[in-house]
């Protein structure tokens, strides 16, 4: 299949163009909350209200017998937020970390969830059918009627974090501060987790609850890589989850059986590592070639150093050959070859037939490393 | 009650002594949640090993995930030590990746097979019985029965021999790294040991009721001790119970064992939550609630013995005048009077307080004390 039937499929294609713009919106949305819960370290968090999420989903059912999004969505948010509360006391008030209180209630409300779901299943009237796609996701059933309660919910919470940009800016890097001069730090922490909740539960029925961490995560983790602002990791973490919800979607519509959500978290996985390795300045390859040049420039100086040392002298004709570098300071082949280019293309000394010169220039840089 | 019904009870309690034991530590280490990673994980490796012997033998797959929990573990320290992102998001970029993979490599590859997720998240207890264990042509119980025992024993017999070094290497890391126990051995050896905890449980219990075992227990013994082998006899007590009435429940509500399980492990938690003798949320709050009395009794004290013998007293020493004075609620007021009546440091005459004699010798310690 070519591009050109994928983009047609896309915007033409009912079925494919629902589920990119659900997948893409989820991203979206989760990518920029997921970018405050990195920062404040948090990333366990939304692994923890995933799982929670799932009893309020069929609570929410048991009680109205509706299927309809919104209703299962409420119980989602409701359970996801309590579980989240359980944690916030749990560590505030025992000596329990985090960890451990967020590993209880992924464990236990799942758990319960699971216990509700297979009563709900042995009722005669009702099947769980619809309510396990919050389990694995299942973004090949999206209906408009989610995308429309997905981009709803969406835009109301990213609509919050544009209001209140300054305030989850200071509260993410400096909460203390905040304290200080008298912000409801508390109360905005408690918003700000909140709006975690929706995008966790919006994403639900697309990624399912072991993967919707990753929709947080990911997109986030990758454009740390790339920037020390936050607006632009912001912008940049959510564009990275929309792209990834949008090849997610059209990939496994393409291919056969290839479950969404974990193609979704496939390719954000690759967008991280990527991004780990080719970042500019944080990234690995930078710091490998930083730490490399830095060799460099050392033994550049060095060589300097050596050649100050042995000028005017006796045994200056013997030290200064190119040849005899390698065996004096014991530097393999290309690395001495190296060295002697960059000595001379940083115009510390000159070649003359095979040997090396300091300029006046290599003459005074070797002092000053001498007095350093 | 049915033999079949004994036995997923020995199994599931079984399985939850091992889970609570090895969970301790994971706890203590403030690692919990790599359980949660590496149970998870592990689908990965019992995917490939059985596209490899397209068999469900028990032995290879336990080694093949075993093999990926410690290769998770291994990815979550190579990203932290790339410093470009901290644990908590390394360990939230791993497990879902491997997960992913192996639910993709299940849905293309093994839709028609009998390995399907749900069944790795939450086990398959009912049927636990029915796979036996025959030992020249008799049958000797359950084979996960017997998987679950020797993984125990194994769990066991690992504390007890490197009992000294799994707690300094817990309590004190630097210290043990110091005297020349190599905090990353023991730390490789608990990981493995928690992955074949994982995968010889989850195949039985699931693997979200591994999670459960592994933290509720233990977190909620630690609620209740500072020793660490009455935490370890504690949270193996703990799991066991929760294993025993989970499964009761289970049964009269007709549903899921492994979720029931887990819920109580849960609920189990909140128990000792609340009422925990020193640790628990209600001992705290009245000890705060003591406190806040017994400050503000001695602030009455201090108040009273200062107007004591001036000519302002009789308007000092009234109850009424306390709330206006200090600012304090009716209730909160009357609770006050109480208290310090009931330590015989005040009495009280027309709606007049006055010093007793302890009471004076008590607002005068306290005034030097401050």
């Amino acid at each position: 299949m070519n591009l050109g039937q994928i983009l047609h499929d896309l915007l033409f294609d009912y079925t494919l163009r629902t589920v990119a713009m659900g997948s893409a919106a989820l991203g979206l949305v989760s990518g920029v909350l997921g970018a405050f819960a990195v920062l404040r370290r948090q990333s366990l968090l939304g692994d923890a209200i995933s799982h929670a999420a799932l009893p309020g989903v069929a609570l929410a059912f048991l009680l109205t017998m509706s299927r309809a999004p919104l209703v299962l969505v409420l119980g989602a948010t409701l359970s996801g937020w309590l579980g989240t509360l359980f944690v916030i006391t749990v560590t505030r008030q025992t000596r329990i970390k985090q960890d451990t209180a967020l590993g209880i209630v992924l464990s236990v409300f799942f758990g319960f969830g699971m216990l509700l779901l297979s009563i709900i299943q042995r009722m005669p009237t009702a099947s769980k059918a619809g309510l396990d796609k919050f389990l694995f996701g299942q973004a090949a059933t999206l209906m408009s009627r989610d995308v429309v309660t997905t981009a709803a919910l969406g835009a109301a919470a990213l609509l919050v974090v544009l209001l209140l940009w300054k305030e989850f800016k200071l509260l993410s890097f400096d909460p203390a501060f905040m304290k200080s001069v008298g912000y409801p730090v508390r109360r905005l922490d408690i918003l700000l987790t909140t709006l975690m909740v929706i995008a966790i539960v919006i994403g639900l029925q697309t990624v399912g609850v072991v993967l919707m961490s990753a929709m947080l995560v990911a997109p986030a983790a990758a454009a740390r890589q790339w920037t020390d602002k936050l607006g632009r990791m912001v912008l940049l973490s959510g564009g990275f989850g929309a792209l990834v919800g949008v090849l997610g979607a059209v990939t496994s519509a393409q291919v056969g059986r290839l479950p969404t959500g974990p193609t979704i978290v496939l390719y954000v996985s690759g967008i991280v590592v990527v991004s780990l390795l080719a970042a500019p300045d944080r990234g690995i390859v930078a710091q490998l070639r930083r730490r490399r040049r830095q060799r460099v420039q050392f033994a550049a100086e060095a060589l300097a150093i050596h050649l100050l040392n042995h000028e005017g002298a006796p045994d200056a004709a013997v030290e200064t050959a190119i040849a005899h570098l390698r065996q004096h300071l014991q530097w393999d082949e290309s690395f001495a070859e190296r060295v002697t280019r960059r000595t001379i293309t940083s115009g510390l000394a000159e070649r003359s037939n095979g040997h090396l010169r300091l300029t006046s220039y290599g003459r005074e840089v070797a002092r000053r490393a001498m007095a350093r | 009650m049915s033999t079949a019904q004994i036995e997923i009870i020995l199994i599931a309690s079984v399985v939850a002594a091992s889970c609570a034991l090895i969970g301790t530590f994971l706890v203590l280490r403030k690692m919990a949640l790599m359980s949660d990673a590496i149970s998870h994980a592990i689908l990965l490796g019992i995917v490939v090993m059985f596209f490899l012997t397209r068999s469900r033998a028990s032995l290879p797959m336990i080694l093949a995930a075993t093999a990926t929990g410690v290769l998770t573990v291994y990815l979550v320290e190579l990203l932290v030590q790339t410093r470009l992102v901290k644990e908590d998001a390394a360990i939230g970029l791993v497990f879902p990746a491997l997960f992913s993979i192996g639910v993709i490599l299940i849905s293309r590859y093994a839709a028609n097979i009998h390995l399907d997720i749900d069944a790795v998240l939450l086990g398959e207890l009912v049927f636990a019985p029915f796979d036996r264990l025959i030992v020249a042509g008799r049958d000797i119980g359950p084979k996960t029965l017997w998987l679950g025992l020797s993984v125990g024993v194994i769990n066991l017999a690992f504390i007890l021999l490197f009992y000294k070094e799994l707690k300094l290497a817990t309590f004190d890391p630097g210290l043990a790294a110091a005297l020349g126990f190599s905090p990353v051995l023991i730390h490789y050896a608990l990981m493995t040991l928690v992955s074949v905890t994982a995968v010889s449980s989850f195949e039985a219990v699931g693997s979200i009721l591994v999670i459960a075992l592994m933290i509720g227990p233990p977190a909620a013994a630690y609620l209740l001790t500072d020793r660490l082998p009455v935490m370890l006899a504690l949270g193996v007590l703990l799991a066991v119970v929760s294993a025993v009435l989970g499964y009761l429940i289970a049964y009269l509500v007709n549903g899921s064992i492994a979720g029931s399980m887990a819920t109580m492990t849960g609920v189990i938690f909140v128990i000792v939550l609340m009422v925990a003798p020193q640790r628990g949320l209600i001992s705290r709050w009245s000890r705060q609630r003591r406190q806040r009395a017994q400050f503000a009794a001695e602030a009455l004290l201090v108040h009273l013995s200062q107007h004591t013998g001036q000519p302002e007293f009789a308007a000092e020493c009234a109850v009424t005048h306390l709330t206006g004075h200090f600012r304090w609620s009716e209730p909160f007021a009357a609770q006050i009077v109480r208290f310090a009546r009931q330590r015989d440091w005040i009495e009280e005459s027309d709606g007049c307080l006055r010093l007793t004699r302890a009471g004076t010798r008590v607002a005068s310690q306290v005034m030097v004390r401050s």
